[in-house]
């Protein structure tokens, strides 16, 4: 028993094959833009795709060629959306909101109230059931939204940034109370954090310019990252290039380094990428001589606060980085527009084929 | 809240546009007066108010005015009796006034409002009208009484309301009207649409609808005749003009348009 | 949305106030000089005369009624306009809206030929028994006509502010459209319904040309109040100003329930503008 899913929108270049297990959570991560919305309102059945299926538990969701054939109202889907905004019915006390899953499902009132009252304590909400929407603060209007979703005990829960409004008080009490109740449960959830990711899903897919891009369980892609998007949530530096013998050969930009996972000597020839933390390299003002096996000429573009680091920003349009102490910084005098080097050990540049 | 705008905007327009149109009959230039000439031949502009029934039989009297004494203008405007002695009431420049009953002309009369006496210059009789097709098959006064004949008249409150009573009550007719309109035109236009069988109105109506109604004289209604006065107004400035235009309408001429209109002799 | 008239900068020049000044003495001179014109020692007696009580009750009865056809005609008219999408949907809204700049009288004409005794529908009609023409009912047909305009676009307002994202929620928790509409639709746009139906009674009540034009005008029958001041005025001034008083003030008393709807839902609103606003508030 799973979901499955196909869909293409022509008039967005939207077109992305998805399978979610029973009991899994996958979570969907993507730059803004790139159709993780689109993705969720297809499966909820508020967007028409123009062709495509979709099954979930052996029911079909849809099933379109050239924008007609079988298609399931959003109502008979059981896919529960719960969006970045609570969404709470503002003319609904908060227990009436959570009771309209399963009324609307034809459960009598006192049933519904009973399954309302359980979801509101699932969610520690329920002193607010004879609340109104408009007397919540953010984090409790969102755990009501996630009750309510619950309540209509849904197939398929689809989250859509849940987190992205709520304040930095009220994001963790949240990402606990999710934790909790996504374990067994079938969800696919939309965010831009890592954290979320990795606390919450099994899997994760990265979706960009409306396909995706990557997909893999979420440790993996985090240490692994195939794409530019998944290095930047990991916040690796990432060069996409050829495999040589040693290393990486990317627009005049020879890397030497280390193939991690696979034994044997690297499969050159291939496409691939190298992949390095920010952390491992260091910026001289000359050349250096010595040890250091990869050191290349770059220009200095951004230098911004990283933690307790000035991460500098610099070559291929500043999207290589370098950590560096402040007084590094003031030793080396820099200032975006400078030419400098960055130096990196080989032993720390992961290289795998793509 | 936009579209609340638009309607507050859209409302607003058309009471200004209600506004305006309300006040075209009281724009009238000016009359500029200009002194007679011994030959009888006048000029300057003379404003007549009159009722709505003398439409027809005015419009080529004016023409025929204008004509004989090139220099001069008439300015007509046709209203209701008693909206058209309100406004002369109020100060509109009218400089001669035609009612189609003597009880507007008496309040005029009464309010010191008129230049020397009124001339009754015609009379109009009330006449039933029917769609061309009588589908009443009304053929009397009394088969207005008929049970199921949608008979339309004037309401008691204006003159031809009140001569549809007294043709009633000589007839020994009661009728039972499915509407009882404000204005004559208003009766005639639902014989005319076909929406009444039959209605009360004037002869000159009938006369003045053409094809479209079929007029049935009945006798009673020579007991209800309305007596058509005419007088100069007190405030205006073309007292002479407003005399020939008078002159004309009671002369021979008038009475052979208004006669030819269905009006009858005072 | 939380700023205050109060504190703010109004941008407006002093001359407009003088502009506005005439604007409003436009509309409330002439108010007042009717006012001032009441028979005041008369006055209980005229608007209690027999006539005029039959013709405020004849008023407020078809004006209920039409308000009531209104909603029912007029709450799927604006939800079509609003959330559908279909061919000719410009063409309908501007079609539907035409009543508001129509001259009555012309949508007397029209009615009349709609349901006439020789009207497009009036024949099959009468064949089935039903006569239109002269009755109470074409009073309600009259003032339907020129009132509905005012809901479906009070009704359309209100539909595309709220947006339809409770919809949205609604549906994937399970709820099919009619009951979204029943639960959720409705409720949110309740004050925009509240307004669009006092405003449509309003202009019910002071519909005049195509009650006229198509009706007629019999006393308890088809003579509303304003047809009721329109023949007093051949006779007794004093009656009609009277009753344009009376007609004035209940007018008056309509549009400040109007004008009160929408204060009253403004939460619901604001809410469904900005439903982050809590939460907006909590991350300062």
């Amino acid at each position: 028993m799973t979901f499955v899913v196909e869909a293409a929108v022509d008039g967005r270049g939207f077109d992305v094959s998805l399978r979610v297990g029973p009991g899994e959570t996958v979570a969907v991560m993507g730059p803004n833009g790139a159709g993780k919305s689109t993705l969720l309102n297809v499966i909820a059945g508020l967007l028409h795709p123009d062709s495509g299926k979709a099954e979930l538990d052996g029911r079909t969701l849809f099933h379109l060629t050239g924008g007609h054939g079988e298609w399931t109202a959003p109502h008979h889907r059981g896919t529960a959306l719960l969006a970045q905004e609570p969404l709470l019915f503002p003319h609904l006390s908060v227990l009436e909101n959570v009771a309209f899953g399963p009324r609307s499902a034809g459960a009598s009132k006192q049933a519904a109230r009973e399954s309302a009252l359980r979801w509101l304590a699932e969610v520690e909400a329920g002193e607010l059931q004879a609340r109104r929407p408009a007397e919540l603060s953010g984090g409790q209007a969102q755990r009501v939204a996630v009750a309510r979703a619950l309540a209509a005990d849904p197939g398929l829960l689809l989250l859509d940034e849940p987190m992205a409004a709520l304040d930095i008080h009220a994001a963790p009490l949240l990402r606990r109370l999710l934790k909790r109740v996504l374990a067994g449960r079938r969800a696919i959830i939309i965010t831009h954090d890592v954290l979320d990711a990795l606390m919450l899903a099994d899997r994760v897919v990265i979706l960009e310019n409306g396909s995706i891009s990557e997909e893999g369980l979420t440790r993996e892609v985090l240490q692994r990252p195939r794409s530019r998007f998944a290095a930047g949530l990991a916040g690796l530096n990432f060069v996409a290039g050829g495999i040589t013998e040693h290393g990486l050969e990317a627009g005049g930009l020879s890397l030497h380094g280390q193939h991690h996972d696979l034994p044997g000597p690297l499969p050159a020839g291939q496409p691939g990428v190298a992949v390095f933390p920010p952390s491992a390299v260091s910026v001289f003002l000359s050349e250096p001589h010595g040890s250091p096996r990869n050191a290349f000429p770059v220009t200095v573009a951004e230098l911004e606060p990283h933690g307790d680091q000035i991460r500098v920003r610099a070559g291929r349009g500043g999207l290589l980085g370098a950590d560096i102490t402040p007084s590094a910084a003031a030793d080396l005098g820099l200032e975006p527009g400078m030419k400098v080097y960055f130096v990196v050990k080989a032993g720390a540049v992961a290289i795998y084929p793509t | 809240m936009s579209t609340r705008t638009h309607v507050k905007t859209a409302l607003a327009s058309a009471a200004l546009l209600v506004g305006l149109a309300g006040c075209a009959p009281a724009s009238t230039p000016p009359a500029a007066s200009a002194p007679a000439e011994a030959t009888g031949r006048l000029s300057g502009t003379v404003t007549v108010f009159a009722a709505a029934s003398l439409k027809a039989s005015f419009t080529d009297l004016a023409a025929q005015f204008e004509a004989k004494n090139p220099g001069a203008k008439v300015m007509l405007s046709f209203a209701g009796s008693s909206d058209l002695a309100a406004q002369i009431a109020q100060g509109a420049p009218a400089d001669v006034f035609a009612s189609a009953d003597t009880k507007n002309m008496a309040k005029l009369a009464d309010a010191r409002l008129l230049d020397g006496a009124a001339a009754n210059f015609a009379t109009n009789v009330l006449e039933i009208a029917v769609p061309p097709s009588n589908p009443a098959s009304i053929l009397s006064f009394a088969d207005l009484a008929k049970p199921g004949v949608k008979v339309v008249l004037c309401a008691s409150q204006v003159p031809c309301g009140a001569a549809a009573d007294a043709v009633e009550q000589a007839a020994g007719v009661t009728l039972a009207p499915v509407s009882e309109e404000s204005s004559v035109t208003d009766v005639l236009g639902k014989v005319t649409s076909g929406e009444a069988d039959a209605g009360l109105v004037y002869v000159t109506d009938v006369k003045g609808a053409g094809e479209k109604v079929k007029g049935i004289a009945f006798p009673e209604s020579s007991g209800a005749a309305n007596t058509y006065p005419i007088a100069a107004v007190g405030s205006s400035r073309n007292k002479e003009l407003a005399r020939a235009f008078i002159a004309l309408v009671t002369g021979a001429d008038g009475q052979k348009i208004l006669g030819e209109a269905g009006f009858g002799k005072p | 949305m939380t700023t205050r008239k109060t504190a703010t900068y109004t941008g407006i020049p002093g001359w407009i106030y003088a502009v506005a000044a005439a604007g409003a003495l436009l509309v409330v001179l002439p108010l007042a000089a009717m006012v001032a014109r009441v028979n005041w020692a008369n006055f209980i007696p005229l608007i209690t005369s027999e006539s005029s009580l039959t013709a405020l009750g004849l008023s407020l009865r078809t004006s209920a009624a039409s308000t009531v056809l209104c909603i029912v005609l007029g709450v799927p008219l604006a939800l079509v306009l609003a959330r559908g999408s279909f061919p000719g949907q410009r063409v309908l809204r501007s079609l539907v809206l035409l009543p508001l700049v129509l001259p009555p009288v012309v949508g007397g004409i029209a009615l009349l030929y709609t349901f006439g005794r020789q009207g497009l529908l009036g024949r099959t009609l009468e064949v089935a028994g039903l006569q239109i023409a002269f009755s109470t009912t074409a009073v309600v047909l009259a003032q339907t006509f020129v009132a509905l305009p005012f809901l479906v676009v009070s009704l359309e307002g209100a539909l595309r502010i709220a947006g339809s994202r409770y919809e949205s929620v609604a549906a994937t928790l399970g709820a099919g459209p009619s009951t979204v509409l029943r639960r959720i639709t409705l409720p949110l746009v309740l004050p925009g319904l509240a307004s669009g139906a006092v405003l449509s009674f309003a202009r019910s009540l002071g519909e005049f040309g195509a009650t006229l034009t198509f009706a007629g005008s019999l006393q308890g029958v088809t003579r509303t109040l304003p047809l009721e001041i329109y023949l007093q005025r051949e006779t007794d001034a004093d009656a009609a100003v009277a009753l344009s008083l009376v007609l004035v003030a209940v007018a008056i008393a309509v549009v400040a329930l109007a004008y009160r709807g929408p204060r009253a839902g403004r939460p619901v609103r604001a809410e469904s503008t900005t439903p982050a606003s809590a939460t907006g508030g909590a991350v300062q």
